[in-house]
């Protein structure tokens, strides 16, 4: 079974390298349009039926429906996937069977269906629910997964997500944002505060309570620490809050203290502070103490982002006379400028693969983003004709983008993939939501 | 004698106690007669009555000094309120992208800083402001450029830039909500103020 396994993967690798040798030589033709060919527009066709009631009971029967419906729902989420309409389907698995042996396969081929979702739910009693849930190649008469689980009636939710992450690691390695979490700013009670929800947009919690402008939120390595900008003591300083206790930290500099980055490999910030005259870039201990300067320039420099391996930041700089999006490595101090198209670049988010970084540029009187290759300087358009679209921020499995649009009005939270489909909005709430970050994997459990 | 001694004791309590009530009733007598007095005086000789429409007018004159001083106060205090405000009613505007100050701000600024100098001891709190064009962080950035532009001009002024605080709202707060170019012109700005405390 192991073989088969990865040759499933390998076939989805085979296919991005394919993409991405593709897209590369379109990309170098023409830069501003939309990148059609990406794993997105060629999503796995999947067959999700109703589950079985394994014992008939009337709890069993009142789930089977809706727990499929929701693992569905859920696998989309992650854009890799085209569900099937169950009325094309030629057996019930509800009603012949849900295990390897039960199936016929070529029943899915038929229809077209790649893979094969089959789930089974047992009631265990005292309010327990027990379910099998089960991942088949079907032109490869092969199961991919098999997965039990037991939990109360009410973890419908938590169990569907984390077998979609079960899922999603099988077929590209990463369990996907099933277990992240999203922080952003809502101005909800009247004033800017950072809101918490899960990466559906689902469950929002407010989570500061300044009173006052609150913006920049950005997650530790770890998930345990907030840093964000706040008014609080009517100047922008940074405080960095552990999210359960809200434990705090601040930092002592006089001056500005904007846009904090973690590190993605230590306890260390990257952060604009402005206490030496100007806008500079610093590097800081997670206790809020400065260890060296980053940057030198007389003009801004700005909105740090580390690559992954903790060895550079990408920012904001206006040195040439425009802001624009340069790259500088934390030892030897070289700078590189990445961007040259467009006046206005800024808001840079390096992804979790280290192969590009996300930006938006201001034209005429829309913020769009692109993605631009951190090696050859490729540029790929996401958004387009939609108002302003700020603030991109990575999915820690690097293939969804999270970001802010007015495109429907008020600033609201919208998701799409790496290549710019499947945009759409994640939540709506009273007043307005901007500066959305995601979460490192495995905060939500 | 004992009958003596004892008529003597009882003449002076009687004595004692009519003084006590005479002078227990001594003020409302005494005020009665004054009043009496008084308007003897004014129905007495032309000379008199001269004297005192002399001091009444001297007095008249003084509480119209008194009063024309207080005018005069009030006057100055609202000619300070009204510079203060003007002080702080002038912003001065920048170029999309720009912490340059401009030409046409620089009377302004001059003004702000004659304001200054006749007010030594006033506090003041710049901030800089941006359109909604651009993007947050970057705006702050701005914003803070253009507050400190706005600072050393003043020091080059003469103004002691101990008494100049900056501070960026970035975007964060458009005095025009309206997305053209005439609201995104009036929020470029740099927006001065006599910190109070």
């Amino acid at each position: 079974m192991w073989h088969i396994c990865s040759n499933i993967k390998l076939k989805f690798l085979a296919m991005f390298a394919i993409i991405l040798l593709n897209g590369n030589i379109s990309v170098a033709e023409d830069i501003d349009y939309i990148d059609i060919t990406n794993p997105f527009l060629n999503k796995m066709p999947i067959a999700i039926p109703y589950f079985k009631a394994l014992n008939g009971t009337a709890d069993e029967k009142k789930m089977v429906k809706s727990t499929a419906d929701l693992l569905s729902k859920t696998l989309e989420f992650s854009s890799f996937f085209k569900t099937m309409d169950r009325g094309a389907f030629l057996e019930e698995p509800a009603e012949k069977g849900i295990t390897l042996k039960e199936v016929e396969f070529k029943n899915w081929t038929a229809i077209g269906a790649e893979l094969l979702i089959t789930g089974g739910i047992r009631d265990a009693g005292q309010g327990r629910m027990e379910y099998e849930l089960r991942l088949f190649d079907t032109f490869k008469a092969n199961m991919l997964v098999g997965k039990k689980y037991i939990s109360t009636i009410d973890d419908q939710q938590i169990v569907t997500r984390r077998f979609c992450g079960e899922v999603l690691k099988q077929l590209t390695g990463h369990r996907g944002v099933y277990d992240c979490k999203i922080a952003f700013i809502s101005t909800t009670s009247g004033y800017k505060e950072i809101y918490i929800a899960d990466f559906d947009g689902q469950n929002p919690v407010q989570f500061t309570s300044h009173r006052s402008i609150t913006l920049f939120p950005a997650w530790s390595k770890d998930g345990n620490w907030l840093a964000y900008t706040s008014y609080y003591k009517n100047k922008p300083d940074i405080y960095i809050r552990n999210i359960r206790d809200k434990r705090l930290v601040t930092i002592k500099e006089r001056g500005m203290q904007i846009t904090p980055t973690w590190s993605p490999v230590q306890s260390e910030l990257a952060a604009t502070l402005s206490y030496q005259g100007d806008q500079e870039i610093y590097l800081l201990t997670g206790n809020g103490k400065v260890i060296k300067r980053l940057t030198n320039s007389r003009d801004i420099d700005v909105e740090p982002t580390w690559s992954p391996d903790g060895k550079k930041i990408a920012f904001v700089s206006r040195r040439s006379g425009s802001p624009q999006i340069y790259m500088s490595d934390i030892k030897s101090g070289l700078v590189e400028r990445l961007t040259y198209e467009g006046k206005y670049n800024t808001q840079p988010s390096w992804s979790p693969k280290g192969d590009k970084i996300v930006y938006s540029t201001m034209e005429k009187n829309e913020i769009n983003i692109f993605t631009i290759s951190v090696k050859d300087k490729k540029r790929i358009r996401l958004t387009e004709d939609s108002g302003y679209n700020e603030s991109p921020s990575w999915s820690p499995d690097g293939n969804l983008i999270v970001f802010s649009s007015n495109r429907e009005g008020p600033s609201r939270i919208y998701v799409m993939t790496s290549f710019g489909t499947d945009q759409r909005r994640l939540l709506s709430m009273p007043g307005e939501q901007t500066n959305p970050r995601w979460s490192p994997s495995g905060i939500y459990r | 004698m004992n009958k003596f001694i004892r008529f003597s004791l009882a003449f002076l309590f009687i004595l004692s106690s009519t003084l006590l009530s005479i002078s227990c009733a001594k003020k409302p007598v005494q005020s009665d007669q004054s009043r009496q007095t008084e308007q003897e005086v004014t129905e007495k000789g032309d000379s008199e009555a001269e004297e005192m429409d002399q001091r009444t007018m001297e007095e008249q004159r003084m509480e119209e000094e008194r009063l024309a001083a207080e005018q005069d106060k009030l006057q100055a205090e609202q000619e300070a309120m009204a510079a203060r405000d003007k002080f702080a009613s002038e912003d001065i505007h920048f170029n999309f992208d720009s912490a340059a100050v401009l030409d046409s701000a620089q009377n302004i600024l001059q003004d702000k800083a004659l304001y200054l100098t006749d007010n030594p001891d006033a506090m003041v709190v710049i901030e800089g402001h941006c359109d909604e064009r651009g993007t947050e962080a970057y705006n702050l950035s701005l914003g803070e450029r253009r507050a400190e532009a706005v600072k050393n001009f003043l020091v080059n002024l003469g103004v002691d830039s101990g008494r100049l605080n900056t501070i960026s709202y970035g975007e964060e707060r458009p005095i025009d909500p309206a997305k053209n170019e005439a609201a995104w012109a009036k929020n470029r700005r740099a927006h001065l103020y006599i910190d109070s405390d």
